[in-house]
């Protein structure tokens, strides 16, 4: 077994190994970090298919961004985890049952399936010799330019969406009032008053 | 020489324990987004996976952009979890009713 081979069991059962942790797990802290190892091994998988511009933005953006969001709110909000996973044991059965069915079709696909006919020639960009950031970046900018913006209209329209959602103008709390500061007239601010000794005010 | 079989054998194994999830957490918001995360993931690693058999780099592009709408996704539905949090005081989807449907 060559180290190509071993790498690819390694990251496989490690993914597995993550996402089912993240699915049983009892903690939701530790379902998230179970979660990053998933990622993290998937991106690995991705380096062997010889895709490292996906590999290190799965990382980036997946590990270094979503998987922070979660452990945010997961940290953030004060929720009663115990009493969420008490009714587990319930949808157990019912879950394995699907997922075994789930599982069987796929494999009953994966047993039958072929590439049709001189798919070679309906290739629509092949890869080069070239490194891999570098043609995945022509292609992009080339062909796909309307659907990346596109995307990053998405991306904008859910960063306002996450905001509006979120943000909440607070009424108890003191803030600062530019305006008043900046119109404020220093000669008003302070007076000085002679004060006689032993008289006071 | 690992074939493509194995990619994608991962791949569904990964989808179903996702599914697996979404059953076994009925309650669990944030479980629930993050099965929905491992089947995306899932639907990546097939994605990578028959782009390098088939010499082909649009599985890879296809890839980002189901990167940046799993991204999207989990921001707006985390950004609702909190909204929802500080009305009802719980993440239960059974108190999930506001609007009775």
């Amino acid at each position: 077994m060559g180290i190509a081979e071993l790498a690819f069991y390694a990251f496989s059962m490690s993914t597995l190994i993550g996402g089912i942790f993240t699915v049983v797990s009892r903690n939701p802290v530790h379902s998230v970090l179970w979660l990053i190892l998933a990622f993290l091994s998937a991106a690995g998988l991705f380096v062997l298919l010889g895709a490292e511009f996906v590999a290190m933005l799965l990382i980036i953006v997946y590990v270094g961004a979503v998987a922070v969001l979660f452990l945010f709110v997961v940290m953030m909000l004060d929720v009663d985890f115990a009493e969420l996973k008490a009714e587990m044991a319930k949808y157990l059965p019912l879950g394995l049952l699907i997922g075994v069915i789930v599982l069987m079709q796929l494999m009953f696909a994966f047993g039958v399936w072929d590439y049709s006919t001189g798919y070679e020639g309906r290739l629509a960009a092949e890869i080069g010799t070239g490194t891999n950031t570098a043609e995945l970046g022509a292609i992009i900018y080339d062909d796909y330019i309307l659907i990346f913006q596109l995307s990053g209209l998405i991306l904008l329209v859910a960063m306002i969406g996450a905001i509006v959602l979120t943000l909440r103008h607070r009424v108890d709390i003191k803030r600062q009032d530019v305006v008043a500061q900046m119109m404020r007239d220093p000669a008003k601010a302070m007076e000085l008053k002679d004060v006689k000794p032993g008289q006071g005010l | 020489m690992i074939g493509l079989e194995h990619y994608l054998a991962v791949a569904a194994a990964l989808f179903v324990i996702g599914i697996f999830g979404l059953f076994l957490n009925r309650k669990n918001i944030i479980i629930l987004l993050m099965s929905i995360e491992l089947m995306l993931l899932s639907v990546n690693i097939n994605f990578v996976a028959f782009s390098a058999y088939l010499n082909d780099y649009v599985g890879q592009i296809f890839t980002l952009f189901v990167l940046t709408v799993a991204a999207a996704e989990a921001a707006i539905g985390l950004a609702i979890l909190v909204c929802f949090f500080r009305n009802k005081g719980s993440i239960d989807v059974e108190d999930v009713n506001v609007m009775k449907g």
